[in-house]
């Protein structure tokens, strides 16, 4: 053995081991891929050997592997071999590469449970320690519930280092077992007063962590760690507990004052910066908490903020950053006292470091005012005309588009100046915002009335220049501005002044090579124009010239209709043909512009983003019923079935619609008209006069230039916001001097309370700048009877939310962690009656099948504590138990099993746990009293095609023996109670066992049974003695037996085929049922079907199963489940169609409760 | 997070991060604003420079920023001690033992130990575990091992500096 031992090892000295591989790579630079996949075969070949030092070895290089990034997961049984080495040096290599390479995924990680559980309590502290490191990388809410008491036993080890890997490990398995939090929280909570600084520290980061995410419960805390925090001097446990008062405080405004002196004391005191830091933070957090109410907290305000003006000041870059970031919370609340560094915050803009500029943009967000709007963009643009970095000049544009367009365009006095500033970011080049760019235009001209004529002139200059634009073709990018301008200057063409020559640049041929949703805009707007063109050219009686433009369509139009995008080619076709009749009606001098206008007569109103959400739902109209009868879902080779359940009708193809002609195309608009006007949830139309060509007079509509001096007449290039600045300059100079004038004469003539013209959304603070045009910002509408819904931020994808538990409350008893008392080397497993094959362990639910299955043999427990155990779960597994065995051998099971009292609880208090899961346990309660509670279940088998076998649970409840325990039913015609041989059918059967107190036990009988399409019920009596100290009292106990159709089912398996032939032979009735408001899985839901139904799934196409049973009679029973959103639809095909509907209303039953 | 990823998401967080980190410059804050790879605007990449190593830290909003810091300062004056006179050969050949130091304060994630004391102790107390079991049999592995070290032919002293960042995924995000 030795010199095996010994040969071994020198064998290894000739392997690589990781020094070996790693200086291999680095020799190998030119054929690293090749190097390494051969150094994989090596390791494939080492991971044969049975010499564990030599698997750890390969182990620890494939670990350096997967840090390179090579996947590794198929060697993962390997690292399991390697994590249960019994040797230290091996067991750190397994759980190192387990915790760097496992994940929830990975399907071996079921087969660690017992390893783990085994170095849990390994007498090594070093074993536990590293056991529980890998753990804390890949636990998995299986690995969470199994080892959760372990791992809380560990928390009060003897030693301080398991202790504190133990609490701190608590926080995984709270995230994936939450049910884990209750129980185990009073051990945690004691743990901030351990005496060893490492595990306290553990335990204040594990109780941050959980009350960062909810904070609510966690104020009961706070006393304590107030204690902590004065007494404490360790700073990484007092930044962490500043931080969770952050975090506190907002919920609780007493301890903000509380908070105040301590923290500012802090703050005066400490020399370390980090804390210092979060003692700022925290302080902001509170005054912000404190907002209100307290009178004096302006000092503290200034304390804060001049602390942090030095950390800005700073020539560290990280405490500047800090600083900033700390302001910018500040700012929030208390916008004054920030505003008075905007020097600072605007030095920052110049820093070179992009992260403190990326801060200090974040602050002026908050800073801009009507005032100094135009000059913090003023800056940022002339940043970004500097900045180098796509990243940052990205994020600038962002910027100034946020601050412009914050709260409803609130510091904006003029948007003649904003749209050219837009208007100018359109030449920054290789910009990924370009739609956020174009969005804006729309915004602004769309909401500003008063701006639609200088957004409609600069427009036009910008599809002018398009060919400047255009030559970006990047998605997203700069020419997503064109898709505004063209709308604009198509929608609002009454604006235009040359509308001729938009209408040129429009069509030139090189659009044809811009995206095709902006091609399509074009095709559509080019009407637009083309409509008011007309219109102009008939009123002034220049038919010839309209027939011109006419022309020009008909010349340009048929470039987008080879286009390759469809919208683009659709709509260009139809407008072609549209054109070219009204060419025709031109030739025979028919007046055509009045109709083609009507095509695009009314005005579209802005709506809130939200407002198609908050529309409420009328009474009595259900949005997730079928209108029709759904489509199969998919065409592939399950049609078969499919197809028998539905007769599909050939569905007529549509003809296409033709282009309808111009009138016909007005009709309808006005049919639309109509029928929008009843709409009462369609967004009317305001009038609109320029719009209303119907009621104009003709003379009214012809565009006249006039020449607004305030605007500089356009420059054929792009227009400069400065000039804007200056004019906005002059204006409010203006402005001032009239308003001083005014003044005078106020003082002169005493007050006379003149409004000052206002626009709605300016308040009395603001400076009294008054906007240059009238801002008449068109609010967005809601539909009337907008439904109030704050929920709309809420993320029901939360994992944290989990964990939001109240955890004042006394613990129940229910509440105690699974625990696994005796652990059974025998854990073979036997054939399961209601074999579930669908249930996948992905799902992240505590409880599974496959979980159960490979649990059961392990769970034997003793009997005292059994009786206080009332969780739901374990009653399940229980319950599982009790069926395994009983399958397993009856008469050995009955002798043998260990008294277990539970067995016999009732179901019905799982559900009133609100278990998630569905309680697999078929065993129903049948009677009960204060002697004894029977749970009952009854299958049939195929062998004995009338008969079933009903097995009851009797669970001793009281403290009396009971003995002579009989059971009897009142036969029916159908159903009759198989009676020993020579009794009367007045007899009643023995219970052939007698029960001591606290202690269940099953009893199997059997029925005969005639017919099995009809569920029924007989009534019986269990008639006992129950015996105790003060003698013997004869009892009974009345029941009333449910015999279900589905208990005349036998699970049997059917393969696709055989199961199409049985749907195809036609002399199967059908029936279907549908039930609403289901929230499972479909996953779980099958597996409900199968387990309580006894059906077994045959094919499963997505969410769409068929599934087969046979009855005890020989009944195929085929099924069709299919899930909708919120529904399932079950339909069935028997060959009995009263079995069929008594089995789907059963079903129905079971469904509604999911 | 970054535990969960794939091979390959693994390989390209840490190739970003080292794009985004080695071309700061040296007077430039250490903090970088997480961006979508990372998990989100709510995790922050915190480094350390020294000579050519960096330390890249990511870490969410419920750590101290500077903490993180001294708690990087605190690992490489760990690895110095346990390595004596750390230098980037030594972890670039001795990955595991790097992750062994660093499992002793960083726990799945959460910080476990920030006592440099306490964190040598352990390590200095595992390694004597290891010889110990290693015992005789070791003996003759050594020897070659040393061997093989001494045969090294020229120590490059450039060092790909790729390898270096591949210290990101053994730090995940601080959840």
């Amino acid at each position: 053995m030795a010199l095996k031992m010994v040969k071994g090892s020198i064998d290894r000295m000739f392997d690589k081991n990781l020094q070996d591989l790693v200086r291999g790579i680095r020799n190998h630079k030119e054929d690293e891929a090749k190097y390494i996949s051969q150094c994989i075969d090596e390791i494939k070949q080492e991971l044969k050997q049975d010499n564990i030092a030599v698997k750890a070895n390969a182990v620890c290089k494939l670990t350096y592997l997967q840090m390179l990034g090579y996947d590794i997961s198929w060697a993962a049984f390997n690292i399991i071999e390697v994590m249960s080495a019994s040797k230290f040096t091996f067991k750190r290599i397994g759980y190192l590469a387990a915790s760097q390479c496992f994940h929830e995924g990975t399907d071996v990680i079921m087969l660690t449970t017992n390893q783990i559980r085994k170095d849990l309590s390994s007498p090594s502290q070093y074993d536990t320690g590293v056991a529980l490191t890998g753990l804390s990388c890949f636990v998995t809410p299986d690995l969470a519930r199994d080892l959760a008491n372990d791992i809380m036993t560990l928390m009060s080890h003897t030693k301080p280092y398991i202790r504190k890997k133990a609490v701190l490990i608590m926080y995984k398995v709270f995230l994936k077992y939450p049910e884990s939090l209750r129980p185990a929280f009073p051990r945690l909570k004691e743990k901030l007063e351990d005496p060893d600084p490492g595990v306290q520290s553990a335990a204040v980061n594990v109780i941050c962590e959980l009350a960062r995410r909810n904070p609510k419960n966690y104020l009961s805390l706070a006393p304590l760690f107030f204690k902590l925090m004065t007494s404490s001097t360790n700073n990484w446990v007092l930044i962490k507990i500043i931080k969770l008062f952050g975090a506190l405080t907002p919920l609780e405004p007493r301890l903000g004052k509380k908070l105040i002196e301590p923290l500012t004391n802090l703050i005066h005191s400490t020399s370390a910066m980090s804390l210092l830091y979060e003692c700022v933070n925290t302080v902001i957090a509170v005054l912000i908490s404190l907002s209100s109410g307290m009178p004096n907290h302006s000092a503290s305000i200034q304390l804060c903020v001049q602390k942090l003006r030095i950390l800005i000041e700073d020539s560290d870059q990280n405490l500047k950053y800090l600083g900033l970031l700390a302001m910018s919370k500040i700012l929030r609340t208390h916008p004054k006292s920030v505003q008075a560094h905007k020097d600072l915050v605007l030095q920052c803009l110049d820093d070179k470091d992009e992260s403190i500029r990326l801060r200090a943009l974040d602050l002026l967000y908050g800073m801009v005012s009507k005032k100094n709007l135009v000059e913090i963009v003023k800056k940022l643009m002339s940043h970004v005309d500097k900045a180098e970095g796509t990243t940052y000049r990205d994020e600038l544009l962002t910027k100034i588009i946020d601050i412009c367009s914050q709260c409803n365009y609130q510091h904006i006095t003029n948007f003649q100046w904003y749209i050219s500033v837009l208007v100018e970011l359109t030449r920054l080049e290789g910009t990924r915002h370009g739609h956020l760019i174009a969005a804006q235009m729309l915004d602004v001209a769309i909401r500003v009335k008063a701006i639609r004529k200088f957004a409609v002139s600069q427009m036009s200059a910008l599809l002018d220049s398009a060919h400047l634009v255009a030559s970006s073709t990047q998605r997203n990018g700069i020419c997503e501005v064109l898709y505004a301008a063209a709308w604009i200057c198509g929608e609002f063409s009454e604006h235009l002044q040359e509308p001729h020559q938009t209408l040129e640049a429009m069509l030139r041929p090189k659009v044809t090579t811009l995206p095709g949703h902006i091609q399509a805009v074009y095709v559509q707007n080019v009407v637009k124009l083309y409509a008011s063109i007309l219109q102009q050219k008939e009123q002034a009686a220049e038919p010839e010239a309209a027939q011109d433009v006419t022309q020009l369509m008909v010349d340009r139009l048929p470039q987008f209709v080879q286009s390759a995008d469809l919208e683009v080619q659709e709509r260009a076709s139809c407008i072609l043909q549209l054109v070219k009749h009204i060419q025709k009606l031109q030739a025979k001098d028919v007046p055509v512009a009045e109709e083609v206008s009507a095509l695009f007569a009314g005005e579209l109103n802005p709506v809130a983003p939200k407002a198609q959400k908050k529309v409420p739902v009328p009474e009595g109209l259900d949005l997730d019923a079928w209108i029709n009868e759904p489509p199969s879902d998919s065409e592939s080779e399950d049609e078969k079935p499919k197809a028998i359940f539905h007769e599909e009708e050939p569905r007529p193809a549509k003809p296409r619609q033709l282009e309808a002609d111009e009138e016909e195309l007005a009709r309808r608009r006005e049919a639309r008209k109509q029928e929008q006007a009843n709409n009462p949830f369609y967004i009317k139309s305001s009038p609109s006069p320029q719009k209303r060509y119907q009621d104009m007079p003709g003379v009214e509509h012809i565009p006249v230039v006039q020449i607004d001096l305030s605007v500089p007449l356009k420059v054929p290039g792009m227009p400069v916001s400065d000039q804007y600045v200056k004019l906005e300059e002059e204006r409010r100079h203006r402005q001032r001097l009239e308003k001083d004038r005014k003044k005078k004469k106020k003082k002169d003539k005493e007050k006379k309370g003149k409004p000052r013209r206002h626009s709605s959304l300016h308040t009395e603070s603001d400076e009294d700048i008054a906007p240059a045009q009238q801002v008449d910002i068109v609010t967005e509408e809601m539909p009337e009877n907008a439904l109030p819904s704050d929920e709309d931020d809420k993320d029901p994808n939360d994992p944290y939310r989990a964990l939001d538990i109240d955890l004042d409350k006394p613990l129940a008893d229910s509440e105690k962690l699974p625990v696994q008392k005796h652990r059974n080397t025998d854990t073979s497993k036997s054939p399961e009656k209601e074999d579930v094959p669908v249930v996948e362990k992905k799902v992240r639910k505590p409880k599974k099948k496959e979980k159960k299955h490979r649990e059961k043999g392990r769970e034997k427990r003793e009997k005292g504590k059994e009786q206080k155990e009332k969780s739901s779960k374990r009653k399940k597994k229980q319950h599982k138990k009790e069926k395994e065995e009983r399958s397993k051998d009856k008469k050995k099971s009955k002798k043998k099993k260990p008294p277990s009292d539970e067995a016999a609880e009732p179901v019905e208090n799982g559900a009133l746990d609100e278990d998630p899961l569905p309680p697999m346990s078929s065993y129903c309660l049948l009677a009960e009293n204060s002697y004894i509670k029977m749970t009952y279940d009854i299958q049939g088998s195929l062998q004995k095609d009338s008969q079933v076998t009903v097995s009851v649970v009797l669970e001793n409840q009281s403290s009396s023996f009971l003995k002579s325990m009989e059971l009897n039913v009142l036969d029916s015609l159908n159903t009759k109670l198989a009676r020993p041989e020579g009794s009367s059918v007045h007899d009643g059967v023995p219970v052939p066992f007698q029960l001591p107190p606290g202690i269940s036990n099953e009893a199997q009988f059997v029925f005969t049974i005639q017919s099995i399409v009809m569920a029924q019920k007989l009534k019986g009596t269990l008639s006992f003695i129950a015996k105790n100290d003060e003698g013997s009292t004869h009892e009974k106990l009345d029941f009333k037996l449910h015999f279900s159709c589905t208990s005349y089912l036998v699970t049997t398996p059917c393969y696709s085929d055989a199961f199409a032939k049985l749907l195809e032979s036609g002399d199967l009735s059908m029936s279907s049922i549908k039930v609403d408001g289901i929230s499972m899985s479909f996953q779980n839901l099958l597996a409900k079907i199968c387990f309580h139904h006894h059906f077994s799934v045959v094919e499963r196409v997505d969410s769409c199963a068929s599934m087969y049973s046979r009855s005890i009679q020989g009944h195929h029973v085929c099924l069709l489940v299919k899930k909708g959103e919120k529904s399932v639809s079950v339909d069935g095909k028997c060959s009995d169609s009263t079995l069929l509907s008594n089995v789907l209303e059963e079903m129905r039953a079971t469904l509604a409760k999911c | 997070i970054i535990l969960s990823q794939s091979e390959d998401t693994q390989q390209q967080i840490i190739r970003e991060t080292f794009h985004l980190v080695s071309k700061r410059d040296e007077n430039v804050c250490n903090f970088l604003e997480g961006g979508l790879l990372i998990g989100g605007s709510d995790n922050k990449l915190i480094y350390r420079h020294y000579a050519t190593l960096y330390f890249v830290f990511c870490v969410d909003s419920s750590e101290s920023e500077l903490g993180i810091l001294d708690l990087i300062q605190v690992f490489v004056e760990t690895l110095d001690k346990c390595f004596e006179n750390v230098c980037e050969l030594d972890l670039i050949f001795h990955v595991d033992k790097v992750h062994n130091i660093l499992a002793e304060m960083v726990m799945g994630g959460m910080v476990l130990e920030t006592n440099m004391n306490e964190i040598v102790t352990q390590i200095d107390a595992q390694n004597k575990l290891e010889k110990s079991e290693a015992g005789l049999a070791g003996a003759p592995a050594r020897a070659v091992s040393a061997v093989k070290n001494m045969n090294l032919p020229e120590i490059p002293r450039n060092i790909n500096i790729g390898d270096i960042s591949i210290k990101v995924p053994n730090l995940p995000s601080f959840k």
